[in-house]
This record gives C-alpha cells, structure tokens and sequence, in this order.
C-alpha cells in the first residue's frame, strides 16, 4: 500500500499555472527525490485555491501548512527546512501586514478563515483529474441516492425547501424550474450547464470547472433524473481551456465507470453529456441565446414565453443551470434542505462564492455566507484596499448589468434582497473594489462600453440606446458634457430598460444608474466645472504642486515623461501647464501628497513644439 | 474499466481513507520525528523510515506521522513525539529501529506508553 507521511497540494488552476506552478512542481520533484522523500511526501496537483494573487500557492497536509508565492529558487530550502528537517519555512507563509508577522496555518489567515466552503468544498483538497479522490470526499454518493431511492418529486421538494437560487445572477429558485420542466411532457428533454462566465472580472465558474469539475457533473445527473432528461450539455467559454480540458477528462472517466451513459449505478437511468464551445459573446450566456448557440445558430436572445422549460433547445423542454447552481446539488440531497438553510438568510439561503479583484490587498474567490455584510468581505476577508494611503471608495457588484455600492452603504448585508435595493445586484458574484482615486462616471463608461459592444443588436433600445448613452458619458469625460446630459441619461436609461427584449439591455443603465445616484455630484463637477477629481480624465483636470507641502525631493519630476517639471533640489517644485500631459504620473509618484488635481484650465497655453507639427 | 455500483463507491472511499485522514484530520494517533540537524545526523531519517514501513505493515489509516525541527535536547536524539488523541503526548529518546518499532506496536497499536524509552510526557507543538 502507498502510504506517505505528507502530501503537497500545489494549485495548478489558471492563476497559478501562470504565475509559475509548471516550473515549481517540477522543482519539487527533483528535490524531493534527491532528498530521499519522494517515497514518503506525495505531490498533488489541484484546482484553483482562490488566492491567486499570492500564487503559485501549496497546502502542507496534515499541517495544513500554506505557502505562497513560491518560486523555482527557493523550493531546496523549503523541502530541506519543512520535509526534511521539519521546520516550517517561514519566508513562504503568509504575512499580517500590520504586525509583520507569518501565519502558517491556512486557516488562521483571515482570507480563508471567514469563508464557508459548500460549493468549494473540495478546493486544495483533491486531485480534480482524479475520480477515487472526489468520491473519497462522498462524491457521487448524492447522485446514487437521488437514481435509486428519490422520486423526481421529492427531489423536487429538498430542493425547494433548500431555497437554493440560481446563482447564474438572477437567482430563480431551482427547485422550481425543475419542476417545470419535471412536468412538461416530452419525447426528449436537455439538461443544461452555463459555463459561459461573460462578466469581465469574474472567474467563479472557471475555478469550480477546474478544481471540482466532477461536482458540476453530478449537480447535472441529479438534475436530468429529476426533469427525465437523458442528454445534457455544458456550455464552456472556449478561452477557459484548462476548464475544457478537465471536464472532458472528468466525462470520459465517468463514461467509463458507469456514471455517465447506460444504466447509471445500475439504476436504469440514462444520461449522455457533452461540452459545447461557446466562442465568447457575452449576449451567449443569456439562456435562450445560448439554446441558439448549442443549434449552430446565431446566439441571440428570443422573446420568452415560451420558455425553456416547454420549449429549450431544440425546442424541447431543458433546464439550464449555472456551473456554481450544478456544483451545490449533491450536498443539498445528502445533508438535506435544513443543513442548507443553516447559512444565509430566509431568502437568501445558502453561500455565494465571490471573486473579489480591483484596488484590494486580497485579490481572490471567497466563498461567504449569504447575509454577511460586505463590509466583512471587503475589510476582513480581502484586507482592504491595497495602497495604504488610499480611501475606499465603492463597490461594483454584478458586472455590467450591477451597480456601485458607495463606502456610505458598506454595512448592508449581502443578500439578493438588499443589494437590489441600492440598485445594484448579487449578479454572478464579480465584485470590483474601488478606491478614492477612481472616478465614478468614467467606471460607468467602462461597463457601458462593454455591454454596448456586447448588444446583439436584436432591439433597437439596447442596440442605438447603450450607443447613445456612450456617447454622451464619452462627451462628459472629454469636456462636453451639456446642463440636462444627467436627466437624459436617466430618461435613456428608463427606456433601455422597459423595452429590451433580454437581461443584457435591461441590465445595462445600471452602472450607469447606480453611479447618477450615489456620485451625482462628480457627472455635476465634470459638467460644470470641467473637473475629474479624481485626475483620470486627463481632459478635465490640471495638476498643480502646493508649495508647503513639497519637499523638493526630485521624485516627480524624474517620473514626468514630458519634463513639465522644474524646481531644485528641497525647494519647491513646480509643473509647467503648457508641457504637462495630464498623465497623472507625479500624483501617483509624490510620497507627500503634494500634488494637487484642480479643474481644467480655462485656457490651456498651446506647447511651442505644437505649431511646427501644424505646418509640416 | 468496470461500471460502478453503489456499493463499489463505498470500497473506493474506503480505499483513499488514509489520504483523506492526512488532509482533513481526524486522524487518531500522529507520530513527530524531530529532524533537527543533530536529530539527522543521529539518525533520525532512519526512525522515520522505520515508522513508515512498520504503518504500512499494519495497515492503519488513522495514525500519522509528521516531522517538527530539533527539540532542543540534542543529547537524547533521535527523537519521537507520540501522541494519541486526548491523551498527554510522550517524547522518546535515543532511538533505534528496534525501539521505534517496539513503541509502534505498544503505544501507538496498543495504547500503553513504553515507560522505558519515555523522556517526558508533554511536548512542544510543531511551528
Ligand atoms: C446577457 C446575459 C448574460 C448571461 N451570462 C451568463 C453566464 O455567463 N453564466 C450564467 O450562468 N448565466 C448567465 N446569464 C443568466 C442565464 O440567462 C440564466 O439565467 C442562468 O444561466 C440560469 O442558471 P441559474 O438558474 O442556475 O442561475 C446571463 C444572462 C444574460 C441576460
Ligand atoms: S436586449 Fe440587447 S442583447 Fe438582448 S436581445 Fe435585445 S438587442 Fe440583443
Ligand atoms: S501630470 Fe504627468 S505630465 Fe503633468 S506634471 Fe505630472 S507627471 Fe508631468
Ligand atoms: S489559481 Fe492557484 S489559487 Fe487560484
């Protein structure tokens, strides 16, 4: 029998791999052996551990050790210090910023040790491309139980009494779609996954497809059992190709262990699934463009009802489930709807995995109760914001079709219920942090942007509209905002909204929304005194040193890239206006906040240099 | 490969219990070799290596063995701490294979502490 002392599980997900896993394992191997350990530690290769910003990241069972930022250098001093001499290696761990101190353990860092791991339960624990592994963790035991002892009803019913909400970012109860589809009549029926992940920032589903794709599978068997659907697809974003790669391997070896195809568990049920490689759109993810996709059409959105579960794909009745929906099924049938219900609130039951990035110390995926307040998630578990000297500013949930959240309203619980109410929503779970120097209107010109490339161009409000709106929240950050733009961009907004056929234009005024009603006052500013507080349209700013707090130190002025600054050495310094470029380099770069960003200058001297480019 | 049944998914999670003892704890008994310089240079790889044949010999899933630095009483290497879940731990001293394998068999499989290699009941904790 294999035995070893220690296992190594070292993250291969997306993050990691990039940031140097491939190299590292590599490394560790041959020092292992050379140390004479390869026989008693073990290396494991996992899925995405969610701190893929300090990666390459390991655990060291059964200390539960956590290393990070590990490179090719340091792995013969690690395996001679931790493996052979058994000292934990400090210079790897985790530090506490303020108290400068190293956490070993993974689970007293705070990053992890305020999460709930349901849907990652299985994250820098198994082996993704091994099936003994999940099964040792009670794979596969749900779905045994749902095919040979539970009737598509009383799935049904765990799942509703669960109060499980598809977490694809509309949050419709699932036990209810299933029942729908359950009871429509139909030679044929689909069981569907959304592996789409279109909103920029997020990597929710990708992580899960990595590091458990066996968990996606078995949500999707429970769910064809309960519809009597005997083929099912997975709908992947062609740039995760990590993810494809595991779900292919994880289908084959359920094909051939009896956990896809004929006769499942011996249970007489039968499903057959396959991946299907979305190319991108964004407008894909919305159901029934991706139902087209999946038919080789073109992927846009048509009018519901009928809805899909009456008329899906290929017009027969299909269920459609986000990849983080699937990948909670199996531990909601084996510990039950109460179990599930122990976290969140009553309408917001269960967890949520988040992906937190944007201006903070902790960038990863946390996965949190419901009902926590944000304020947990973005001081407690991500650290704050990442520059010391810098205010946290606002919150961006739920990507282009979300809003912002203001520092004001940081207390709220995260629920579908409160977040809606500032105007934002839950969403898929991408939540961008921004601080102090962040200006709001051109981070609603962002997403618009986005979704206005995105439209399809199916509607006229969503196609012309989003374009009309981008237009003039480009005029405003350029200078040519007009008294009344702020009232018709909520008009607009209004508009796109009533009249858009699908989530993607009904969604799309609420950055824009949510950024009129909590940061009015800069679109005012940009308007009206043609100032960007924040320094970032550079058509709307001007940039100046104060005297008293300058201390001449130099440092701005080697940063300028058009040499507009002048002074000497430990007295003040000044910009020239007519060279300055409004880079903002010296605001970034000045230690003593000496730089100071004011409106626009009525008017801008003209460089000399400039005439003689008009003439030739 | 064959097609599972149910009750081939309960041998299977039976089958990796060891691994999974080591990654989620519940173990019921964890071995410490300190491998300290002075414990290596007095042999402590081989106590290790003699732990791990005899864990294997007997197959047991809930015992782990670990490894922690020097304990600080270089005189009395190598060294073992063993510790059984809720009981007081107990460091041994001046070890050999014959005597690792002897506080194998007694402590560890039998629950009697070895009074005659035992230095001290109590130890310090790995990090
Ligand atoms: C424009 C648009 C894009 C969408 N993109 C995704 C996506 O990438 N992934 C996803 O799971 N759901 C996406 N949805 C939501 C899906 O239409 C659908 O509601 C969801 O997949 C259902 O799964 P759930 O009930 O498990 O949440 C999108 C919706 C719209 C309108
Ligand atoms: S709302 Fe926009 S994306 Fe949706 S169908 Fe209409 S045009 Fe297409
Ligand atoms: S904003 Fe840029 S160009 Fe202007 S003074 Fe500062 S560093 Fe120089
Ligand atoms: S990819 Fe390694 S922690 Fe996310």
């Amino acid at each position: 029998m294999e035995k070893y002392r220690a296992n190594l599980l070292l993250c291969a997900g997306t993050g990691c791999v990039a940031t140097g896993t491939p190299k590292v394992r590599d490394a560790l191997k041959a020092e292992l052996e050379k140390q004479g350990l390869a026989d008693e530690i073990k290396i494991v290769l996992t899925g995405c551990n969610g701190f893929c910003a300090e990666g390459p990241v390991m655990l060291v069972y059964p200390e539960e050790i956590f290393y990070q930022k590990l490179t090719v250098n340091e792995i013969p001093k690690l395996v001679e210090e931790h493996f052979l001499k058994g000292r934990p290696y400090e210079k790897l761990m985790f530090k506490d910023i303020e108290k400068k101190h190293a956490i070993p353990l993974m689970n007293d860092i705070p990053f992890f040790k305020l999460q709930v791991l349901r849907v990652l339960r299985n994250k820098g624990m198994i082996d993704p491309e091994s099936l003994d592994e999940y099964i040792a963790r009670d794979g596969y035991t749900a779905a045994a139980t749902a095919l040979n002892e539970m009737t598509p009803e009383e799935i049904i019913k765990v799942m509703k009494d669960s109060g499980l909400r598809g977490r694809g970012g509309a949050g419709f109860p699932t036990g209810l779609k299933w029942e729908f589809a359950s009871k429509s009549q139909a030679d044929q029926k689909y069981m569907l996954c959304n592996g789409d992940e279109g909103d920029p920032g997020a990597f929710m589903d990708r992580s899960v497809m990595e590091a458990d794709p066996h968990s996606v599978i078995e949500g999707m068997i429970i769910g064809a059992k309960t519809i009597g659907a005997s083929k099912g697809v997975i709908y992947v974003r062609a740039e995760y190709p990590l993810a494809v790669e595991r779900l292919q391997k994880a289908i084959s070896v359920c094909l051939d262990s009896g956990l896809l195809g004929e006769n499942i568990l011996d249970s007489g049920f039968n499903f057959n699934l396959e991946i299907y490689l979305g190319a991108g759109a964004f407008v894909c993810g919305e159901e029934t463009a991706l139902m087209r996709s999946i038919e080789g059409q073109r992927g846009m959105p048509r009018p519901r009802p009928p809805f899909p579960a009456h008329k899906g794909l290929w017009d027969k009745p299909s269920v459609l489930n986000n990849v983080e929906t699937l990948a909670q099924i199996a531990p909601i049938i084996l510990n039950g709807a109460d179990w599930y219900r122990s976290l969140g609130t009553e309408k917001s039951p269960g967890s949520k995995v988040f992906a937190l990035t944007g201006d903070i110390r902790n960038v990863g995926l946390v996965e949190v109760p419901m009902g926590i307040p944000l304020k947990t998630i973005i001081y407690d578990i991500g650290g704050g914001v990442n520059k010391k000297k810098k205010k946290f500013k606002a919150v961006q949930l739920g990507g282009p079709s979300g809003g912002c959240i203001p520092q004001e309203l940081i207390d709220i619980p995260v629920t579908y219920e409160d977040i809606v109410k500032t105007g934002a929503i839950v969403g898929s779970g991408g939540m961008v942090v921004m601080d102090e120097d962040t200006c709001m209107v051109s981070t609603a010109k962002f997403f618009l942007e986005f979704t206005a490339d995105e439209s399809c161009g199916k509607c006229t409000p969503c196609r012309v509209g989003t374009r009309v709106m981008l237009d003039m929240l480009t005029d405003i950050t350029e200078g040519r905002g007009k008294e009344g733009d702020i009232e018709t961009l909520q008009d607009l907004s209004k508009d796109i909204i009533a009249t858009s056929l699908c989530g993607l234009g009904q969604t799309a005024p609420n950055p824009v929304l949510t950024t009129i009603k909590y940061f009015g006052h800069e679109y005012e500013a940009h308007i009206k005194e043609h100032w960007c507080h924040a320094g970032i349209c550079s058509d709307l700013c001007s940039f100046h040193i104060v005297d008293d707090l300058c201390k001449g130190c130099g440092a701005c002025m080697r940063g300028c890239p058009s040499n507009a600054i002048v002074g000497e050495k430990k007295k003040p310094h000044r910009i020239i206006q007519e060279l300055c470029l409004q880079c903002r380099s010296c605001y970034d770069i000045c230690k003593f906040g000496s730089i100071e960003i004011r409106p626009a200058l009525e008017t801008k001297p003209e460089p000399a240099v400039k005439d003689e480019e008009v003439t030739t | 490969m064959a097609k599972l049944t149910i009750a081939d998914l309960k041998k299977i999670k039976e089958k990796q219990h060891a691994t999974f003892t080591l990654r989620e704890g519940g173990y019921r008994a964890k071995v410490t070799v300190h491998m300290g310089t002075c414990g290596i240079a007095a042999g402590a790889r081989n106590i290790m290596t003699t732990l791990m044949d005899e864990i294997s010999r007997a197959n047991v899933e809930d015992v782990i063995t670990t490894t922690s630095g020097c304990a600080g009483f270089c005189a009395r290497e190598p060294m073992a701490t063993v510790e059984i879940v809720n009981k007081a731990p107990v460091k041994y001293g001046n070890l050999t294979s014959d005597k690792i394998s002897e506080i194998f068999r007694e402590h560890v499989m039998g629950g009697n502490p070895v009074e005659k290699y035992a230095l001290v009941v109590g130890s310090e904790t790995t990090y």
